[in-house]
């Protein structure tokens, strides 16, 4: 079969324009399938990697304090493999250079470097010397973010004493991939560090000597964690524990383990829409070529060529444009995916890189693309192929063409024939000029995919820091304190106003599931801190009962006016049966509000407040954060504006990369589709465009009849398209849907404008392409051919 | 109405037999009764024409012929092979060892050269010739890498030729080989169909709207408006280049 291998690599030479916008659409596909899932793979694998070489714990608990005699009998538990019990303490730090406090988290590790779980891979420097006061090892964001070198120090504050720090290394920790303190949902490496400390200078700074605060394990290989974790809770519960959790409930496991899903999506959502569209421009292109060779496939049937030795012959230049468009993806994709690891190696701070090709991904994006491109066309294949040679012979009939809807309106005397002669072309093959107004649609709506986001962004911006939240502070105690303290709060410098927060950690049940959430007590009269509903109204608090946020109830399974039973996880730990009251909207975090003397009586306590809302004048900022920085019982304060910037820093960061591709995509696919269509109109029509060339029309004439067309089909698309964005922005908002955060569906007019106008202009390029061609159209030539 | 057809070459076997063949096919929107009531014998060795105007039915009958196309009625057979009961595969089979086809408007693969064009032939078949020898035969040799665009009409026509005998065919049928060349190509392309005729003894039927062509054949069979309307038998062959017109 050589002669009809050699005609298909020059048959496909001879379309080499539309096969070439075919394959960057399918490398397209191909490409991101292949970068996401081999990053995907990469970083699961670094991250096993890194957990298991330093020994991520799979258990954590806190307690109030245990003896460090009762570390080997959590050890003796089954399923347990290991156990670390350390003191973990939070305090309030006075960096040089920064005027507002920050947060410090200090943990406690042995005097010499031994294995221990959540070990330490020192970056730079050396380990603590258990004889020198004060040597800290530090978190590397902390570090780099404030450009920290060995021996600089930091003062914290201790139990109401400033202690001076001392950095002598610079250390990375499982434990701490991501940074995020508290409540917050993103990290702020600026304002967040976590310290590692020697375990005799930490204790006797806290007064812990010979006892634990936290303690954290490994599990054997069978142990049912689970069962591990309530073993556990009984153990500790006299030592005031707040209930184990395990990894999912890790705040950066979740993080990295979130984004992992995210990559996963668009590994898989970007490459679908991809894929159908290469697969309807093959099947245009095929479909186009096949019709144009109908009397060489009459040739080659009388000559007796079986009706699958031709259709193979067909089939072999779509595998040959599949192959192509795969290997260039992979290629592509390939690279993409080794730098996109590494951004990610450096964001997350690995200490392993690991980058591996996977060949399933490479093998699964090679038999997708040739699966989906025979798929495509074959139909169209075996139309031709079908068809009786005698047949295929005679000249095909003239296209069928009826009075069109224009004229049979009133209109038709009115418009030139021009427009005449475009709608009964769209209206002659309708299914097509749907299928090609569908693909621009398609790339208008992977545009608005792609920024929306911002939109949203702002919007939780807006609700959640401006409207919500009215603070400016959020203090945090060290222990809890009465209403006094609160009280004297607004004695210090520029502070305005100052509400009570009574902050305490539960776990709710409800039916078969449960939960650990954070209950926050405030003020039902309080102005700093106002839960509103999706509609932006103020909810009140009630008497007694709960609000929940949305996602926390849809977590639960309940709803307003069911009994939610509260076990609180400190002090006497009293279970209730709590109503819920109703639903607040929040973006991020899973949340539960009660008045706060509601939560007094459920606590069976009197005014203990483990911190306050505060607002403060703007411009005495710095001289608040140094009395609080001197202000014993405060362990930590938490900024809005930094939290604020920080997001829109992070988050804006990604989504500028992301619009990036998705403008560099829908791009590929816009051109993709116009240029095809317009390849194809051309050559279907040149034999009309030359004769009504050699009648007297002009060739601006003509061109407005082959572009007209092309422009009628995207304008129609451009609401198509704006329909379709919607509806996959609504699918994207769910499957951004985490625990974590969540996003609302929100699109600005910017961004359906910037849309439109990145398709019109790619439609416009592509047609000045063709229209280039149509110039030079040799009239003489094509008369002269049948076709 | 024929005569009898075993009258000049009584000791030729018949290698195609038609019977009472109808055909109907519908274009666009149109019905046209290509064929009513054919009846038709082919001898081994023969040249045969069929003549008539357009629209008479001839192309139709040679399709019919070569398995190109079935009837709507009738029956065909090719020895002792019962054409119409043939399903798709089995007329493929039929074209591919047996019938070579010559095309008015040559049917040229335009993508491939003129040698490569005879290969795309000898490739499937049994016992072909060299595809060489073939462009010999038809006096091209010469052209073998030349592409079609290339080519004038009659070297085209030629290569087909060529094309269509070069894996030796029982049966070659001419659909109206020179209806689109000149006098004196046409000529040329005739020489190249009788040579083949007499040295390789092949089974020819030629189609053609001119009745001058008629002169060349042993039996010219007239066709009007779908039927065989009288078949005439030639005294004396006339050769190609006798012919003008």
């Amino acid at each position: 079969m050589r002669a009809l291998n050699r005609k298909a690599i020059r048959d496909l030479w001879h379309i080499r324009g539309q096969a070439f916008a075919i394959v960057l659409v399918m490398s397209s596909g191909v490409g991101t399938f292949v970068m996401s899932l081999n990053t995907l793979h990469s970083l699961r694998l670094s991250r096993e990697t890194y957990y298991e070489r330093y020994r991520f714990a799979d258990i954590f608990s806190r307690v109030k304090r245990a003896p460090l005699s009762l570390a080997p009998r959590v050890a003796a538990l089954p399923g347990v493999a290991r156990a670390q019990p350390r003191i973990v303490v939070d305090v309030t730090l006075d960096v040089p250079g920064m005027a507002e406090p920050a947060i410090g988290r200090l943990i406690s590790i042995p005097p010499y470097r031994v294995p221990i779980l959540n070990d330490l891979h020192l970056r730079r420097g050396r380990w603590i010397d258990p004889h020198r006061p004060g040597e800290v090892l530090v978190s590397e964001a902390f570090a780099t973010s404030h450009q920290l070198r060995m021996g600089d120090s930091v003062s914290a504050v201790i139990n109401g004493r400033r202690q001076r720090l001392t950095v002598v290394g610079v250390a990375l920790s499982p434990e701490y991939i991501i940074q995020i303190h508290g409540a917050n949902l993103l990290p702020d490496d600026r304002r967040f560090g976590v310290f590692w400390m020697g375990y005799d200078q930490l204790a006797a700074a806290f007064d812990m000597d010979g006892a634990f605060n936290d303690i954290t394990l490994t599990l054997v290989p069978s142990a049912n964690g689970r069962a591990v974790m309530d073993r556990l809770d009984e153990l500790l519960k006299p030592y005031g524990s707040r209930g184990a959790s395990d990894r999912e409930e890790h705040v950066s496991h979740r993080y990295i383990s979130d984004e992992i899903r995210q990559l996963r999506s668009m590994g898989l959502i970007a490459p679908t829409i991809f894929f159908s569209v290469a697969v309807f421009l093959l099947n245009v292109v095929l479909t186009r070529l096949v019709s144009v060779q109908r009397e060489q496939v009459a040739a080659l049937k009388a000559f007796g060529y079986t009706r699958l030795q031709i259709g193979l012959h067909y089939l072999k230049m779509v595998v040959l444009i599949a192959v192509c468009g795969a290997v260039l993806g992979t290629v592509t994709g390939s690279f993409l995916g080794r730098s996109l690891t590494h951004i990610y190696t450096r964001f997350y701070r690995f200490p392993v890189f690991g980058f591996e090709w996977s060949a399933p991904v490479m093998a699964t994006a090679l038999a997708v693309s040739l699966l989906a491109a025979v798929a495509g066309t074959l139909a169209a294949v075996r139309r031709a192929v079908r068809l009786p040679p005698a047949e295929a012979m005679r000249p095909e009939p003239p296209a069928v063409y009826r009075p069109s809807v224009l004229d049979r309106s009133r209109l038709s005397g009115l418009l030139p024939q021009a427009a005449r002669m475009i709608v009964r072309e769209l209206e002659r093959k309708p299914i097509k000029a749907a299928m090609s107004c569908l693909g621009i649609a398609l790339a208008i709506a992977i545009l608005i995919l792609g920024s929306f986001t911002l939109d949203s962004i702002n919007h939780i911006i807006d609700f959640q820091f401006h409207l919500s939240q009215r603070q400016d502070l959020i203090v945090s105690f060290v222990e809890p304190q009465t209403g006094r303290a609160v009280h004297e709060l607004t004695h210090l410098p520029g502070v305005v106003r100052a509400e009570p927060i009574r902050s305490a950690p539960t776990r709710f049940h409800f039916g078969h599931r449960t939960r650990r959430v954070g209950v926050l007590g405030i003020r039902p009269d309080g102005r700093l801190y106002r839960l509103l509903n999706a509609n932006q109204k103020l909810v009140p608090l009630p008497r007694d009962g709960l609000l929940l946020s949305s996602k926390l109830a849809e977590l639960l399974d309940v709803r307003p006016g069911e009994l939610v039973t509260v076990e609180v996880l400190e002090g006497e730990q009293p279970v209730r049966q709590v109503p819920v009251a109703a639903l607040i909207t929040e973006y991020g975090g899973t949340n539960a509000y009660m008045d706060e003397r509601a939560l007094h009586r459920l606590l069976r306590e009197g005014n203990h407040l483990t911190g306050a809302f505060l607002s403060v004048e703007a411009d005495r900022m710095d001289e608040l954060y140094r009395a609080l920085k001197k202000t014993p019982h405060v362990s930590g304060v938490t900024i809005k504006e930094a939290s604020v910037r920080s997001f829109r820093d992070t988050i804006a960061d990604n989504l500028g990369k992301i619009r990036f591709f998705n403008v560099m995509f829908a791009t590929v696919i816009a051109c993709g589709v116009v240029y095809n269509s317009a390849r194809i109109s051309l050559a279907e029509r040149s034999r009309d465009l030359a004769t009504l060339r050699v009648i007297g029309f002009t060739r601006a004439e003509i061109s407005a009849i082959l572009l007209g067309e092309l422009a009628v089909l995207t304008l129609a698309a451009i609401p198509v398209g704006l329909v379709m964005g919607y509806l996959f922005a609504a699918w994207a908002v769910l499957g951004l849907d985490t625990e974590v955060y969540r996003i609302p569906l929100i699109i600005g007019r910017s961004t359906y404008g910037f849309a439109v106008a990145v398709v019109l202009v790619a439609a416009a390029v592509s047609g000045l392409i063709v229209r280039q061609r149509l110039d030079h159209l040799d009239l003489i030539a094509v008369l002269k051919t049948r076709e | 109405m024929e005569e009898n057809p075993s009258a000049r070459f009584p000791e030729r076997e018949i290698v195609f037999r038609a019977r009472g063949v109808n055909k109907v096919y519908h274009v666009g929107e149109v019905d046209v009764h290509a064929l009513r009531g054919v009846d038709l014998d082919l001898r081994a060795g023969e040249f045969l024409v069929l003549l008539g105007p357009s629209g008479s039915g001839k192309s139709t009958l040679l399709n019919i012929l070569g398995g190109l196309d079935v009837p709507t009625s009738g029956k065909v057979s090719y020895l002792d092979h019962e054409l119409t009961a043939f399903d798709d595969a089995a007329l493929t089979r039929f074209r591919r060892e047996h019938v070579g086809f010559v095309f008015q408007f040559y049917n040229l693969i335009p993508s491939l050269t003129a040698r490569e064009n005879v290969a795309l032939i000898t490739e499937i078949a049994r016992d072909p010739m060299d595809p060489r020898e073939a462009l010999r035969l038809v006096g091209l040799a010469d052209r073998m890498d030349h592409f079609p665009s290339q080519l004038s009409g009659g070297e085209q026509q030629r290569i087909a030729i060529a094309r269509a005998i070069a894996k030796r065919p029982d049966v070659l049928l001419c659909d109206e080989p020179t209806g689109a060349l000149d006098v004196h190509t046409g000529v040329v392309v005739l020489e190249a169909i009788e040579r083949i005729n007499r040295e390789l003894r092949t089974t020819t039927a030629v189609i053609t709207h001119n009745s001058v062509i008629g002169n060349m054949a042993d039996r010219v069979v007239h066709l009007s408006d779908g039927r065989v309307t009288h078949v005439a038998e030639n005294g004396r062959k006339a050769t190609a280049s006798e012919l003008i017109w």
